[in-house]
């Protein structure tokens, strides 16, 4: 069977995007019972891997982030997502940890996903894609770091999507994980974002050009769906003193309103904004995926119903950090996994971050952040025999 | 329900500079002199809860000089943040409502250091301490010292001293007490007291007797070592268990 594959798929496909490559030719078997394989995994790495492979840090990134933390994006050209963080002196310091960032399975930065061509049609998976879960996200990095050489992880972190599959790693492999700083995460997704998933979802999937799914072999893509989707959930990342701090009621370009259905307002631009610019660097099946994913995510039913059961025995050192105005998950939800790992008496920090920015705080400049995880990491390094 | 949010940490224990004023009440290390005391009473490597930790300076000790397993509870963010910050492993929490989680001797020696009078129900907390930790080692300035009293009959207005630093409309102190109040609840409860010593007003120990009415009135703070009468909750069980 033959498929017309465009310039503009073969890019998607990510061929020409800098970083590795791991080909995993055993399948993976997925949680929906069906085995994945061979598969991809794209992935960064910064920093160098000591002789003891004991001062790797995996960064897991977010429902819409991928592996470059600290490279400039290939299609963007903008920083890295978390080039505050991650290099050479700052808190996730290269010249001291090697630092190994994998897009998710499910992904569209390189990693296999539904854009990728299904050896057995010739043509890209779409919806015949299985669904994936976080715990096998996590399964597909625990392939790389076999490939790595690296047994024991100092340290797995990240935000939001990225904290969940912290806590997957925690209670997955939890002799794999020397530390875990899960940062705006939670043990399981609430209704409240499944729903708002749900809303995205619906909307990618009411554009006519989605075509079931088969955009890609149509040569279509559903850019409306998918920039609503966008801008219902940037409003989830962000909190209301930070849209009113921000735009407030002002105008964009004008002194009046026009009596129309223009963007007037500048928030109503900055949302048009913030849809269009992630079209041209997300794809639409893979954004199905991912959100489905997270909504499936429920660390404590995985384990009896009962969320201490999960880290059960573990000797990892934990660093739970929310932050006040994130209303997508909110403090309580860490404060729960707080509760359960103080009930196996694990060794637990947990930090509550006074900010207006919302959830995508742990994306921006957090001078507390900072210095939490930093002082944070550095205990830990003491106690994992890596110096000062 | 009223959240009187008690300044814990930061006005009471370690940050509690203000409230100790004098360097005579600091030990070799620069550690306030009662916090000295309770390092004292901790064996080397124990498992050790410090609620209230305040900045971390009783836990960066222990950690330090006595290798201990150290975890921190602390109600302010600033604190917490300074101890994190400071390698420390330190919860965000509230002992009235965090403690519950923690399974029954998860600790060999739990701390709470000039915190029970700022807690809404001291007394479901003690029993929580003895639960969770097999010891408790609690102190808390004594409302019975000669200058409170005095303070009180001469004035006539609600005690202010260099230990309880806040006018009554503005303090977190909500439920303070005596020496011999704290002693009547421990017996009610069916605490048992291990240990008791009384300080004078630079922190250093009295020779006198804890649960006499002289100590009640000269001792600025007591430092209590407390634990689960559980050899007194078998025998009932054995004598229900006979019953039945």
């Amino acid at each position: 069977m033959s498929v017309l594959i465009s310039s503009r798929l073969r890019q998607r496909l990510g061929q020409d995007w800098p970083g590795h490559r791991l080909l995993v030719r055993e399948p993976l078997r997925l949680d929906c019972g069906i085995d994945l394989g061979p598969f991809t995994i794209a992935y960064q790495t910064y920093g160098e891997l000591n002789p003891d492979r004991s001062n790797a840090i995996l960064v897991c990134h977010a429902l819409t982030g991928d592996q470059y933390v600290a490279d400039p994006h290939p299609i963007t050209g903008k920083p890295g997502w978390w080039e505050t963080m991650v290099g050479p002196g700052l808190v996730l310091d290269t010249d001291r940890f090697f630092i190994i960032c994998a897009n998710v399975l499910g992904g569209c930065m390189g990693t296999t996903g539904p854009q990728d061509i299904n050896p057995q049609t010739g043509e890209p998976w779409a919806l015949s894609f299985p669904v994936i879960t976080v715990p096998d996200m996590v399964r597909a990095q625990k392939r790389l770091l076999d490939h790595l050489g690296i047994d024991s992880l100092f340290c797995v972190t990240g935000g939001s999507m990225g904290g969940m599959q912290v806590l997957q790693w925690a209670a997955s492999y939890p002799d794999s994980v020397f530390a875990a700083v899960p940062i705006a995460a939670a043990a399981r997704h609430s209704a409240q974002n499944i729903a708002f998933h749900e809303v995205g979802r619906q909307a990618i999937m009411a554009d006519p050009d989605w075509s079931g799914g088969r955009y890609l072999s149509l040569g279509r893509r559903p850019v409306r769906g998918l920039a609503v989707a966008r801008m219902a959930a940037h409003i989830t990342y962000l909190s209301e003193p930070a849209l009113h701090r921000k735009f407030g009621r002002n105008l964009q370009d004008r002194h009046t309103v026009t009596y129309g259905f223009d963007a007037d307002f500048q928030v109503e631009s900055y949302l048009r904004h913030q849809g269009s610019t992630f079209v041209d660097r997300f794809d639409a099946n893979s954004y199905l995926y991912i959100t489905r994913a997270m909504d499936y995510f429920d660390l404590a039913a995985e384990h009896g119903g009962s969320l201490p059961n999960a880290f059960k025995g573990t000797r990892s050192r934990f660093c739970i950090i929310s932050f006040t105005s994130d209303w997508l998950f909110p403090t309580p939800e860490s404060r729960e996994l707080v509760h359960a790992l103080n009930a196996v008496a694990a060794n637990v920090s947990f930090v509550e971050i006074d900010t207006d920015n919302g959830h995508d705080a742990f994306l921006l400049h957090e001078p507390e952040l900072f210095e939490t995880l930093r002082g944070f990491l550095t205990g830990c390094a003491e106690h994992r025999g890596l110096g000062r | 329900m009223v959240m009187a949010e008690p300044v814990r940490g930061a006005a009471l224990t370690s940050g509690a500079a203000e409230a100790y004023p004098v360097a005579a009440s600091r030990t070799a290390e620069g550690l306030r002199r009662d916090l000295g005391l309770i390092a004292e009473m901790i064996e080397p490597g124990a498992r050790v809860l410090d609620i209230g930790c305040g900045d971390g300076a009783l836990l960066a000790h222990l950690v330090r000089h006595k290798n201990v397993d150290g975890r921190g509870m602390e109600l302010s963010q600033s604190g917490v943040n300074a101890c994190v910050g400071h390698g420390l492993s330190v919860i965000q929490g509230d002992a009235d409502r965090d403690l519950e989680a923690y399974p029954a001797g998860a600790f060999d020696v739990v701390v709470l250091s000039q915190t029970l009078q700022a807690t809404r129900q001291p007394r479901k907390l003690l029993e929580t301490l003895v639960r969770i930790g097999r010891r408790a080692i609690v102190s808390f300035p004594n409302f019975g010292f000669w200058r409170i009293r005095l303070h009180l009959l001469l004035r006539g207005r609600m005690p202010v001293s260099h230990l309880l630093t806040h006018q009554w409309y503005e303090t977190p102190n909500i439920h303070l007490c005596t020496i011999r109040d704290f002693v009547a609840m421990c017996d009610e409860i069916g605490v048992r007291v291990e240990r008791s010593v009384t300080l004078d007003r630079h922190g250093r120990p009295y020779s006198l007797d804890p649960h006499g009415s002289l100590a009640n009135l000269l001792a600025e703070q007591g430092v209590f070592v407390l634990s689960e009468n559980r050899g007194e909750i078998e025998a009932t069980a054995q004598a229900a268990g006979r019953r039945s």
